[in-house]
């Protein structure tokens, strides 16, 4: 079983707060410690003035896109006479993100309640926990929890009285990246091949089973319970504008303490290498870091002096994504990484369209022949060619997410691919 | 209808009704965005990205295929950066594709050879190795060639939603990604081939016409497929006399692209081994080959001596000749011969629906109104199975415009899948279940009642009192079998007053003469008339030619011209394909009978001069010739072409299925070699 890696004295613990506590994932820890008050808060107040709040909290969707949580819920429409949902994406498959998978172990009833209020906010009644096929031990967990929710009277009929009913069932996902994407992966859920659908309609209209949906991540509901409980406004000033509260940041690749921390939106990325997670390892000097994810364009060491939020990594060309920082040391070969990461994202294609099934097929075989030694200096350009026909041509942003780094491998390790001419790697890396 | 939205595209103003897709409306002005994915009647895919084009202010590059009209929106399709998209939509699709043009069926007609020909690159800039996997059989009709497939999905769309089977999906992902039936390594479905024929690549092949011949080899011939009563236009291809397929790519005639795997591969018996190409006479217990003038002299010498001496005659024409014919053989049997027994195997009450109507005008629906009726009724019909082109409207109907389909049946059918309301009914109790529909059916805003043999005489006429009584617009479909089974009964081929039906000829035990066109009455039974002169113009040797003392070879609906008359009514013409050396059509045959006999009927053994008769003199067929020369379907109009007397004869539908077409399917090796049990789910 995974354990969970040193906390650092700068972080600010609010959805891992009960990380370190004995039997943290117990339903009687969660309840000593303000569990499931938000909830109760929450039944007081009217749908308008929770999805205000999570407005004000100025939350924004920790799976990747950055959308922001209260909006998203306002668009559910009110007076549908189907069925709503609220559905957690725990499909957590986007490399180098590793923080679902805690916030399940340690705290699952955190996102049970999390669930339960978006319920409340939108008036659903059902909610369903989407986890990634590979994630077997979470399922027991998560399943482990909801059980012992529904036997105290947290889960299921009139729940503690309030006269709300919210009932809660995970489903396991076959191990596709694709299944993370929101459409694709209400496919999955609904017993189809995990394809995304046709937007629009979107889910807060038709997502579930025709009916309208809410789809958020682990985190994002994770972080609801705080919101509601200490307001909003006191979530929103953690962060900073518009990107507001504390974001679980993966730290991994070539650093000393690799790790999952929680620090505030918009904590300087240097700090976080150097404080945080104790330094390049070996003494090394830093060369890139790819700050949200394998599919966020990579950060040169020089660009690297940024605040951790949407908006300041949105303006350095790449994004905040889903957390996931991965560290890369001077020793590191960018045509090795790029090659890797093209491979991910040509096994994970689901096939559906044109560009992303055949441009990632392509662009692994040069990247793979490129690594090979035999590469030709054309294949520079073409990589980055085939890339551009790619980005924003396809079904779903997979498309782009394979596009997008390559392209900036290219542009700002183009000597990289260079030195690769000669048949051998410049780092005796392969 | 609502305010036209007005737009531009490529510079022109153009306006379009709000929703239409911009691939639409641009194709309504004659611009073409090319699209693999895209296709019309069938649900969005925007997968294969082929139809990019700019829109205003989008930040992309927007998929024409699923973006509809907005006012003032300014679409580019002939931009810089329209044409490379497209330009690498092709090489992307082009990398893992085998470019086996040379020897691929599809080559010619390829819709990704024809856009790369016009938006493609000149050449390919791929270099590293393909993905491969083998080619798959998945039924005697279907190959799958996973390396040509782009993935457009039409076939997996056109199973499910056109044909409501469902039996192709998606297997695999990513590159390995390829279409394969849902029942695993093989097929369970009509074998109908929409699925190959849809195919815009050499992908999905078929069993009949793989590997036999360019379609440009081919002469093109559109005719009347010669099975079933629902009158789908069939493209025979055609080289050197022969058939090699047959489709109906162009969506002419009623049927539009559809076909049925009767229509699409049951041709094959027209060049079955088993045909007869030359006359027969009975020699013992043994045919000997005789000459046509010898046939011919021997038939028209005893026809003539049994005239003369007042002897029986008993005559069975066809459902499946032709109006020409079957108006040729009443006039020579009734005028010529002056003899009364005459009559063709009935399969539905055609003419007790025309009673009950009297003669109103309107009242029979057309394969069109099926895709149009607010509300369709099906009583007593495996519909799917027994007129599969109806079925698919009705179905194409629920998908566009949610019609309510009302389904009385003895036993599951597939029309339950998507019914507003199915009830069971034993055969005779159907009209008693419709009461409990009533309610319902007056709800709507009209209704097309079909209905199929298990209501006949009175009970169609208490089925038209029960429609008059519910208030609301009523047409009706009356379910015949055979291509051309209602034109036999228009054509009134019955007996005359106090003649012997169908059945009487064949118990009879008093006949001097038996002549059988295009019929197997003895499939079954034995021939009263054990000592009568019998004559069979066949196209094979069946249960009933090997009774007959002289047997003349007769050509298939595929080898002549002539018209014939579908179950909703509508006339359409034949036009003659293909070539079977020794076979004569029946009209010919029966012209030179009565030419030998030396019998002047007034009327020359031509189908057109014939059919310039029948517009004259058979009710409701005065029909205008254009539209039947250019290859149209003209509906002949409700009228009582027998009195009820005539029509008093026994009739049953031989409940074909999907995979049967009464003797005629039993030459056709195609229809012989699918596994899939015949009429799985119903058998009235």
């Amino acid at each position: 079983m995974p354990q969970f890696n040193e906390p650092s004295p700068l972080e600010v613990k609010i959805l891992t707060k009960r990380f370190q506590l004995p039997n943290s994932a117990s339903i009687d820890t969660y309840l000593a410690t303000d569990g499931y008050k938000a909830f109760l808060k929450a039944r007081e107040m009217t749908p308008e003035q929770i999805v205000e709040e999570v407005k004000v909290s100025t939350l924004r969707g920790r799976g990747g896109a950055g959308f922001p949580t209260g909006m998203k819920w306002s668009f559910v429409p009110r007076n549908s006479p189907k069925p709503k949902y609220v559905i957690c994406n725990a499909d957590e498959g986007e490399p180098g993100t590793c923080k679902d998978r805690l916030l399940m172990e340690f705290d699952p009833h955190q996102l049970i309640e999390g669930m339960m209020i978006a319920g409340l906010a939108v008036d659903a009644h059902k909610g369903y926990i989407y986890i990634r096929g590979e994630y077997r031990y979470l399922i027991e967990i998560m399943d482990k929890a909801i059980a012992e929710a529904y036997a105290r009277g947290w889960l299921g009929k009139n729940i503690q009285g309030t006269g709300f009913d919210f009932d809660c069932y995970t489903h396991t996902g076959a191990g596709s990246y694709e299944c993370g994407e929101e459409t694709a992966l209400l496919e999955s859920l609904e017993g189809k091949r995990g394809v995304p659908r046709l937007k629009p309609p979107f889910p807060a209209v038709s997502g579930a089973f025709q009916s309208p949906t809410i789809l958020n991540n682990v985190e994002t509901y994770a972080a609801v319970p705080a919101i509601i409980r200490d307001g909003g406004a006191a979530f929103a000033a953690l962060g900073t504008p518009k990107n507001g509260g504390t974001r679980l940041f993966c730290l991994s690749g070539h650093l000393n303490k690799p790790g999952v921390y929680e620090l505030p939106m918009g904590f300087n990325l240097l700090r976080m290498i150097n404080e945080v997670g104790g330094g390049v390892r070996n003494g090394k000097k830093l060369k890139a870091v790819i700050p949200g994810g394998s599919s966020c364009p990579v950060l040169r060491a020089d660009e690297c002096d940024i605040p951790m939020d949407y908006d300041s990594l949105a303006k350095a060309k790449s994004m905040a994504g889903s957390g996931g920082v991965i560290i890369l040391d001077e020793d590191t070969c960018m045509v090795r990484a790029a090659m890797r990461l093209m491979k991910f994202y040509q096994h994970e294609s689901c096939g559906w369209c044109v560009p992303c099934r055949e441009g990632t097929t392509w662009l692994k075989k040069i990247l793979v022949r490129f690594h090979d030694g035999r590469g030709e200096r054309q294949d520079i350009d073409m990589i980055g060619e085939l890339s551009k026909s790619i980005l924003g041509r396809t079904f779903c942003p997979l498309g782009d997410a394979a596009a997008m780094p390559t392209i900036a491998f290219v542009e700002k390790f183009r000597d990289e691919f260079e030195a690769h001419l000669n048949g051998k790697c410049p780092y005796g890396q392969h | 209808m609502a305010d036209l939205v007005t737009l531009t595209i490529d510079g022109r103003t153009v306006k379009a009704a709000p929703g239409t897709l911009v691939i639409d409306a641009a194709k309504q002005n004659g611009i073409e965005i090319p699209s693999f994915c895209y296709y019309e009647g069938l649900s969005l895919q925007a997968a294969c990205r082929m139809c990019l084009v700019e829109i205003e202010k989008a930040p992309k590059l927007m998929v024409g295929c699923t973006t509809p009209v907005a006012e003032g929106m300014v679409v580019r399709t002939d931009s810089p950066a329209v044409r490379t998209a497209r330009k690498m939509t092709l090489e992307f699709l082009l990398t893992n594709h085998p470019l086996d043009c040379p020897v691929c069926d599809k080559g010619g007609e390829c819709e990704l050879q024809d856009m790369v020909f016009r938006y493609g690159a000149g050449e390919s800039r791929f270099a590293e190795m393909k993905h491969h996997v083998d080619e798959k059989q998945w039924s005697p009709v279907v190959f799958y060639d996973g390396p040509r497939c782009i993935l457009c999905y039409r076939c997996v769309r056109v199973c499910n939603e056109g044909m409501g089977v469902g039996a192709l999906g998606i297997t695999n992902r990513g590159v390995t990604a390829e279409i394969a039936p849902n029942k695993g390594d093989h097929l369970e479905c009509d074998e109908c081939g929409a699925c190959i024929d849809i195919c815009p690549v050499g992908a999905l092949t078929s069993g009949t016409y793989r590997y036999k011949t360019r379609p440009w080899e081919m002469e093109y011939d559109a005719t009347i497929c010669g099975h079933c009563s629902n009158g789908c236009k069939t493209t025979l291809g055609v080289r050197n006399g022969q058939i090699i397929r047959a489709n109906n790519r162009d969506k002419s005639g009623v049927n539009g692209e559809f076909l049925c795997i009767k229509g699409r591969y049951g041709f094959d018996f027209v060049h079955s081994e088993e045909r007869l190409q030359s006359p027969l006479k009975r020699v013992g217990d043994k045919f000997e080959e005789i000459s046509w003038a010898e046939a011919l002299a021997t038939v028209a010498g005893k026809f003539k001596a049994i005239k003369e001496r007042g002897g029986k005659f008993g005559v069975i024409g066809s459902n499946q000749t032709t109006n020409e014919e079957n108006f040729y053989l009443r006039k020579f049997v009734r005028e010529g011969l002056g003899a009364p027994n005459i009559d063709h195997r009935r399969t539905g009450d055609v003419g007790a629906l025309l009673q009950a109507l009297g003669g109103k005008q309107g009242a029979l629906a057309t394969v069109g109104d099926l895709y149009l009726t607010k509300a369709a009724l099906v009583i007593g019909s495996d519909l799917s199975q027994q007129h599969p082109l109806l079925a698919y409207q009705l179905r194409a109907n629920k998908r566009h415009h949610n019609a309510h389909l009302y389904v009385v049946a003895p036993g599951a059918v597939r029309e339950d899948q998507y019914a507003f309301k199915s009830v069971r009914a034993a055969a005779g109790g159907e009209l008693a279940a419709l009461e409990g529909l009533r309610d319902s059916l007056k709800a709507e805003a009209d209704l097309t009642i079909l209905f199929g043999d298990s209501l006949q005489g009175e009970a169609v006429g208490k089925l038209v009192a029960f429609a008059d009584s519910l208030g609301i617009p009523v047409k009706y479909v009356p379910l015949v079998d055979y291509s051309n089974s209602r034109g036999a009964f228009d054509m009134g081929v019955g007996p005359a007053e106090g003649g012997l039906d169908y059945n009487g000829i064949v118990s009879a035990t008093d006949l001097d003469a038996v002549w059988v066109v295009g019929e197997n009455p003895l499939k079954d039974k034995a021939l009263g008339s054990t000592g009568a002169f019998v004559v069979v113009q066949d196209l094979f040797l069946t249960e009933t030619a090997k009774r007959a003392d002289i047997v003349l070879p007769s050509a298939s609906a595929y080898e002549k011209n002539g018209t014939v008359t579908s179950v909703t009514g509508e006339v359409q013409k034949l036009k003659s394909g293909a070539k079977v050396m020794g076979a004569k059509p029946d009209l010919e045959i029966i012209g030179l009978i009565g030419k030998e006999m030396g019998l002047n009927l007034g009327l020359i053994w031509k189908s057109d001069k014939v059919f310039e008769e029948i517009r004259k003199t058979v009710k409701g067929y005065d029909l205008p010739l254009p539209i039947l020369t250019t290859g149209g379907a003209a509906q002949a109009s409700a009228a009582e072409v027998m009195s009820s007397e005539q029509r008093a004869a026994s009739i049953q539908s031989s409940r074909d299925t999907l995979f049967t077409s009464g003797t005629l399917g039993r030459y056709s090796k195609m229809l012989q070699s699918v596994m899939e049990s015949p009429g799985g789910l119903y058998r009235g």
